[in-house]
């Protein structure tokens, strides 16, 4: 069994490409555990889980707690409701307290980028997941990604991926520039030049496109992020309505990738704004596949974090 | 007490010097400078041999944090930080509690500085009341109580219309204005500079042309008024080609950058490091040379630190949450020093920039060792290697990006006023 050295995952920048791999393929195993009538295995007994959500989320934390239990370790929810240190207590403190109760594992989604890195440095003999920093990274989204792609391809080299909308407030899009740049594959970037960071072209194998059209035309894969109107709506576009209508997916534009392309999203979507309800649920859409793949990836990403010892 | 120091390399730009001499001072005051002189009975005799003896150096831009917020500095551990790292004379910036906008908290700090003894400290009153950026502070009561300028540092005055009419009235009164120059809507919620490295750490970036657009806006207004502007903390290439251009023209611009902008890059944050964190951030490599050739063809008249001491507790945090600023005062001399041994700047150029400058641009009585001058002297040795770690460092605040870093050269003596305030053990 390959080992997996890392005390903590934060970023997919920090891990090498075999390190991808093998996450990638120990949840493909994952999946079997998933499929079975009774879906859980002894590996993590006996150990502690917290997920700490400074951020709402529904499906990710949803995720990590059911991967964690079906892998029967003990899971926690905490969602503080503030992550602000003048109001309430200090991450720091927050996190050395938790730490007292001897957790083996710390899910945490915090809104400052690199706050993982700040906790990681003070909780030594606790591993630390990353399940969303700021506009850093998303790793298990990233992986999650990724083996959906590998479902659909059976490979990550030598893929067109055309990443579509708010990069720079897209930790979705950053995780997967490094693991698809690690992996082999082409990153298409396409957005307004408003929601567009500089230098993103350095991170990996990324080119930034000026059209959409552009970035989606003969692609693998069309990813789609999501526009909040609450962020972006106050300088970054004029409203929705003329967003969708240059930086949306609809059944028309999505002819331009390759016909077997697959569609993606991050979710939670805005039906109609950056996606068309069509292409959603049409036969090329992959979300609800990438919902599920993410169960299996977390209970990787746990069971490699505690070890990787299977009992 | 009458002092003699002895053999050291003179360097004093306000007269031309630069040679081996000896410096006598009495009462207070230079008496002469020249080659053999005798030490006359009672006089203390400082061996100067392979040093540079400089007039006193000047740091126009401090954060002393006294009165209201001395858990991070106050005026005696400010004032043994400047000694320490060779200033004779600091300026303070108004952003304390309550803020420096009347003559009351200006002369408590005047007293409070008299009464620690060490080094002067001129303080800088607000621009505008409470720096609340809506009514001209009194500047005329200000300058007569003591203070040297006026700034509203840190929270920069939003509106043209009153940064004009602040611009006139100091003027008559006869007062410089500082300006912290950056357009406060284009920083917006970022918290480090906009380029590569926010976007591969998924900072919000505070982009240049913020600094450069509000810079240009004091120029033209100077310029529109015929009044002086100095321009703070300069860090990117934009605001020193406009500055540049602006003196070009004879537009009453100066201007003052900190050694953090000529020897850092964005690159020290990577790590989410907070003592990296400081506004105007840390700019790009372009930025780092633009500002030294700036320093070079005298584009940039002065060297100050931007001193701005921060509890731990208030650094010890996610980076969003950490506050801005960085202390400098003990780091500025050797980083400086540095700018010499890498040949950007002549060693009379850098004195100028430390000393002589500042004491022109404030009006101050410094900055000279002409005989008959306030006997303000610093005696440099620039091979003193030390370790930059909390203990070495007087300040109480320890938030510098060099902690563990060593440096090359220190304040091996400081004078004020013909008093030793400082020897390095």
């Amino acid at each position: 069994m390959k080992a997996f050295k890392h005390k903590d995952i934060i970023a997919l920048r920090d891990l090498s490409k075999e390190e991808i791999e093998l996450l990638i393929e120990t949840a493909e195993g994952m999946r079997e555990v998933n499929s079975r009538e009774i879906k859980k295995v002894p590996t993590l007994r006996g150990r502690t889980i917290i997920n700490l959500f400074y951020e709402s989320s529904t499906r990710t934390r949803t995720s990590f707690e059911i991967a964690g239990k079906r892998l029967s370790a003990d899971t926690v929810n905490i969602s503080p409701s503030t992550s602000s240190a003048t109001k309430g207590e200090t991450l720091s403190d927050t996190a050395l307290n938790l730490l007292a109760m001897k957790p083996d594992i710390i899910v945490m989604r915090h809104a400052v980028s690199g706050s993982h890195y700040y906790l990681s440095g003070r909780l030594p003999g606790c591993s630390i997941i990353n399940a969303g920093d700021g506009a850093h990274e998303h790793p298990s989204q990233g992986l999650l990604d990724m083996l959906t792609m590998k479902d659909r391809f059976g490979r990550l080299d030598g893929l067109k991926v055309a990443i579509v909308g708010d990069i720079t407030h897209s930790r979705v899009a950053r995780s997967n520039i490094q693991g698809l740049t690690k992996m082999g594959s082409a990153v298409f970037l396409a957005g307004p030049p408003t929601m567009m960071p500089p230098g993103v072209e350095r991170l990996g194998n990324v080119t930034v496109c000026s059209t959409m059209k552009e970035a989606i035309q003969d692609a693998d894969v069309v990813m789609m992020l999501r526009i909040q109107q609450e962020r972006q709506g106050k300088t970054l576009m004029p409203n929705t309505r003329e967003y969708s209508r240059y930086f949306g997916l609809n059944p028309e534009n999505l002819k331009l990738a390759k016909p077997d392309a697959m569609v993606m999203h991050p979710g939670p979507i805005n039906r109609g704004v950056e996606m068309s309800s069509h292409v959603v649920d049409g036969s090329q859409s992959h979300i609800l596949k990438q919902v599920e793949n993410g169960v299996a990836v977390r209970m990787s990403m746990l069971y490699h974090v505690c070890g990787g010892e299977l009992e | 007490m009458n002092l003699l120091i002895k053999a050291g390399r003179v360097i004093d730009p306000s007269q031309g010097i630069d040679k081996v001499a000896d410096l006598l001072v009495e009462n207070g005051v230079v008496k002469e400078i020249g080659a053999g002189l005798a030490a006359p009975a009672g006089t203390e005799v400082i061996d100067a041999a392979g040093k540079y003896v400089v007039p006193g150096l000047i740091d126009m831009h401090v954060h002393l944090r006294d009165p209201g917020l001395e858990y991070k500095e106050d005026i005696v551990s400010g004032a043994r930080a400047a000694v320490a790292g060779g200033f004779t004379s600091v300026c303070c910036m108004p952003n304390t509690k309550p803020v420096i906008d009347n003559k009351a908290i200006a002369s408590y700090i005047i007293a409070k500085a008299k009464e620690q003894g060490l080094c002067n400290v001129f303080p800088v009153g607000t621009i505008t009341q409470g720096m609340g950026g809506e009514r001209l502070s009194e500047m005329g009561e200000l300058k007569e109580s003591g203070c040297v300028a006026v700034s509203d540092d840190g929270r920069p005055v939003k509106s043209a219309e009153l940064m004009r009419r602040a611009l006139q009235y100091a003027r008559g009164m006869g007062i410089m204005v500082i300006s912290h120059a950056e357009d406060l809507e284009l920083v917006g919620e970022g918290t480090m500079n906009e380029g590569f490295t926010s976007t591969e750490l998924g900072l919000k970036g505070i982009p240049r042309v913020a600094e450069d657009i509000a810079t240009a806006r004091e120029i033209m207004l100077a310029e529109y008024t015929g009044s002086p502007v100095h321009i703070a903390h300069v860090s990117t290439e934009g605001a020193v080609r406009i500055i540049r251009d602006a003196k070009a023209r004879g537009v009453r611009v100066t201007c003052e950058t900190a050694p953090h902008y000529f020897t850092l890059t964005d690159d020290a944050v990577r790590g989410y490091n907070t003592n990296a964190k400081m506004n105007p951030p840390l700019r790009e490599a372009a930025d780092l040379a633009a500002i030294r050739e700036g320093l070079a063809d005298g584009t940039i008249d002065c060297i100050a630190t931007d001193h701005a001491p921060h509890h731990i507790d208030e650094k010890d945090l996610e980076f969003n949450e950490a506050m801005n600023g960085i202390i400098g005062l003990e780091t500025s001399l050797p980083l400086s020093l540095g700018l010499v041994r890498d040949g950007v700047l002549t060693l009379p150029a850098l004195v100028e920039r430390m000393s002589c400058r500042p004491s022109a641009i404030l009006g101050l009585d410094r900055g000279t060792l002409r005989p008959g001058a306030i006997a303000d002297v610093t005696v440099i040795d620039p091979e003193k290697g030390w370790t930059v770690t909390p203990a070495a460092l007087a300040s109480k605040s320890k938030n510098s990006p060099w902690l563990g870093a060593e440096m090359q050269g220190a304040a091996a003596c400081t004078i004020v006023g013909g008093k030793v305030v400082y020897t390095r053990g």
